[in-house]
C-alpha cells in the first residue's frame, strides 16, 4: 500500500487533464489514494472496535470466534460506572479551569498593540513545541517530594511535612490544564480578535455595569471561540491516558487507563474494545450537542486543525 | 478612547494579572527542567553545582540513540507519504463539489476529533486481527493515518485562497502542464504544502499514545523511551534527554516559522 501510493501520485498528477475540467475519471483517480488509505486504516479499524466489543476473548490474549453480549454488559457494572463518572468530572474540571484562564488571556492579547500580538501569541505557543511527555515529566520533577515546589512550601510552612503533591487527582488536573491551556487560548483569542469592542462601549453608555456588559455582550460575542476551546480541551481530556498514568495515583484511573490496561498488561482485547465503545459514545454526546444545538458546522475539528496549524507555524 | 481606558481599567488589570500568572505557569516547568539537566544533584530541591554528567551519560546510551533514529525515520516516512496523500485530498476537496467529496471530507475530518487513545486501540485491534506483526511498519502506517487529515486541512486552507484564473490564463497563453506545475502551482502552493509537511513531522515526533499502542520491539521512539524511563526507576538522564529532544523540536518549529513567513 505504502510504496504504491507514493509512486502512483506524481504520474497521476502530471497525466491529469485540466483540473478545471470536471472529468469523473480524473476526480476519482485523484481522490482514491487518500480515501483508500483512510478507509483502510481509519474507517475499517473504527468499525472493528464496535464489532470486537461483541466478541469473546481467547485464552492467548487474542480475539475469539464466537459472539457474546457479556463484555459490553460487564462494562456497565458498578466498577466502570465509577470510572466513567470520574472521567467526566475530571474532564469538566480541566475544561472549566482552562476556559477560566483562557478568556482573560485571550481578551488581554487581543487588546494589545498589533506589533506585540504576534509575539505574545508565539509565547503562548512555544510551550507546545515541547514534547507532550516531556511536559508531563517536567511536572513530575516540579511536584516530586524532593522537588522545588514541595521543598519550598514545606520550608515556608504552608503544607505539613506529610503532604505529597504527586500521584493524586490534583496533580492530574494541574498537568492536564497545563498540556491543554494553549489550545484553549488560541481559539478564544481568535474570536476576541473579531469581536467588535465598540459594542461594549455602547452597553456601558446604555447603563450596563461592567460585569453585566462582560457577561451579556462580550461572552456571547466570543461564543464560537469558547465552544471551540471547550471541544478542543474536553474531548482529548475524556480520552486522556498518559497523564493519569504518570502523575496520578491508584484511584486516579480514567477510562483511557482501563483501555490501555486491558489492551496491554491484562490482555483482553474484547473488553478493551467495549470500554472504547463507551468512551466513543461519551465523546459523541458533547460533539453532537454543539454541532446540532449550536447550528455550527465547523465548531470542531476544522477548528482543531486550524488551531494546530497556528500553533505549529 | 481615553474615556474607554478608565472605563475598562478593571478588566484590563484583571486580565493582565491572569496573563502574567498563565505565562509563569506555562514556562516555569520548562525552565526548571532545563536548569535541572545541568544540576549535579537529582531532584533539584537544591542546586548542587553545574554538571554535564547527565549529557555524557545520555550520549553513551545506545537505547537513546536508537530511539532517536527510529523517531526521525518514522517522522520522515510518515511526513513524505502523508504530505502527498493530504495534498491530493486537499486538491480534490477544493476542486470538486460532488457527493464523493462530501464523503471524502467526512472521512478526512473524523480523525481530527478522535482522541489518540481511540485511534491507538482501533489500529491495535486492526493489526492484531490481520495478524500483522507490531513494529516499525505498523507505527508508520498509524502515523500516516493521523497526519493525512492535518495536512489536508492545512493545504486546503491555502488552496481556498488560490485564484484558478491563473491556470486558465497560463493555458490560454500556451503553457503546458509541466510549466504550470513548476511555475505556478509549486510557488503558490509550496508554502502551504511545506507548512502541512512540517505539521505532519512535528505531530509524528510528538506522538506517544498511538505509537505506544501499535509499536512493538524495535519501534521504540523517543516519547516511548521517555515513558519507559519514567515508569522504570526514573534515571536522571531523562532531564538531559528532554532538553536535547526539546532542542530538536524547537529547530523544526523554527524552520517552519521561517518557511511560512516567506509565504506570498
Amino acid at each position: 500500500m505504502n510504496p504504491a501510493d507514493t509512486t502512483a501520485k506524481p504520474s497521476s498528477l502530471t497525466h491529469a487533464p485540466s483540473p478545471i475540467g470536471r472529468g469523473k475519471f480524473c476526480e476519482v483517480s485523484l481522490t482514491l489514494p487518500s480515501l483508500l488509505w483512510l478507509l483502510f486504516f481509519f474507517a475499517v479499524p473504527a468499525a472493528m472496535v464496535f464489532a470486537i466489543a461483541f466478541k469473546t476473548a481467547d485464552s492467548s490474549g487474542g480475539i475469539g470466534s464466537s459472539w457474546t453480549l457479556e463484555t459490553i454488559v460487564e462494562v456497565f457494572n458498578f466498577n466502570y460506572a465509577r470510572i466513567m463518572w470520574r472521567t467526566v468530572w475530571v474532564s469538566f474540571a480541566v475544561t472549566a479551569i482552562c476556559l477560566l484562564l483562557a478568556v482573560p488571556v485571550g481578551y488581554w492579547i487581543s487588546r494589545q498593540d498589533k506589533k506585540y500580538k504576534n509575539w505574545l501569541l508565539l509565547l503562548v505557543v512555544i510551550p507546545l513545541w515541547t514534547n507532550f511527555l516531556i511536559r508531563i515529566f517536567a511536572w513530575r520533577l516540579l511536584l516530586h517530594p524532593d522537588g522545588i515546589i514541595r521543598t519550598a512550601l514545606v520550608s515556608i510552612g504552608i503544607i505539613p511535612e506529610d503532604v505529597f503533591l504527586l500521584n493524586n487527582m490534583t496533580a492530574v488536573i494541574i498537568v492536564s490544564v497545563y498540556t491543554h491551556l494553549s489550545f484553549a487560548i488560541l481559539p478564544i483569542y481568535a474570536a476576541s480578535e473579531r469581536f467588535d469592542f465598540s459594542l461594549l462601549e455602547a452597553a456601558r453608555d446604555l447603563g450596563a455595569g461592567r460585569f453585566r456588559a462582560f457577561c451579556l455582550i462580550y461572552l456571547p460575542g466570543i461564543k464560537r471561540g469558547i465552544i471551540t476551546a471547550f471541544l478542543i480541551v474536553f474531548i482529548p481530556a475524556l480520552g486522556s491516558y498518559a497523564i493519569p498514568d504518570l502523575v496520578g495515583g491508584i484511584d486516579c484511573e480514567l477510562l483511557g487507563n482501563k483501555i490501555a490496561f486491558r489492551a496491554m498488561a491484562n490482555r483482553n482485547l474484547p473488553e478493551a474494545a467495549a470500554i472504547s465503545v463507551v468512551l466513543a459514545c461519551m465523546i459523541a454526546i458533547p460533539f453532537i450537542a454543539f454541532v446540532f444545538g449550536g447550528g455550527r458546522k465547523r465548531a470542531d475539528g476544522g477548528a482543531r486543525a486550524e488551531t494546530e496549524a497556528i500553533s505549529r507555524q | 478612547m481615553s474615556a474607554a481606558k478608565g472605563r475598562f481599567a478593571a478588566w484590563k488589570s484583571t486580565s493582565l494579572i491572569v496573563t502574567i500568572f498563565v505565562m509563569i505557569f506555562l514556562y516555569m516547568p520548562i525552565v526548571i527542567l532545563v536548569a535541572q539537566s545541568f544540576n549535579e544533584s537529582r531532584f533539584g530541591g537544591k542546586w548542587a553545582g553545574f554538571s554535564l554528567k547527565w549529557y555524557e551519560a545520555l550520549f553513551n546510551d545506545r537505547g537513546v540513540i536508537e530511539a532517536t533514529l527510529n523517531t526521525l525515520y518514522i517522522a520522515l516516512t510518515a511526513t513524505a507519504v502523508s504530505t502527498v496523500l493530504g495534498t491530493l485530498a486537499a486538491w480534490v476537496l477544493n476542486l470538486y463539489k460532488t457527493r464523493l467529496q462530501k464523503f471524502n471530507y467526512g472521512i478526512t475530518y473524523a480523525p481530527l476529533v478522535m482522541p489518540d487513545i481511540l485511534m491507538g486501540i482501533s489500529l491495535l485491534l486492526f493489526f492484531v486481527s490481520l495478524k500483522v506483526e507490531l513494529g516499525l511498519f505498523t507505527v508508520i502506517c498509524a502515523h500516516i493515518t493521523f497526519c493525512v487529515s492535518f495536512v489536508t486541512f492545512v493545504v486546503l486552507a491555502r488552496l481556498q485562497d488560490f485564484d484558478f484564473n491563473l491556470i486558465h490564463a497560463a493555458r490560454d497563453l500556451g503553457a503546458n502542464w509541466r510549466v504550470i506545475i513548476i511555475k505556478i502551482l509549486l510557488p503558490v502552493l509550496g508554502p502551504g504544502i511545506a507548512a502541512g509537511a512540517m505539521m505532519a513531522f512535528t505531530l509524528s515526533m510528538d506522538d506517544f499514545v498511538v505509537t505506544f499502542f501499535v509499536g512493538g520491539p524495535g519501534s521504540t521512539t523517543l516519547p516511548v523511551k521517555v515513558y519507559s524511563m519514567m515508569k522504570h526507576g526514573t534515571p536522571a538522564i531523562i532531564n538531559a534527554l528532554s532538553v536535547v529532544f526539546m532542542a530538536l523540536t524547537f529547530s523544526v518549529a523554527l524552520i517552519a516559522q521561517i518557511i511560512t513567513r516567506k509565504r506570498v
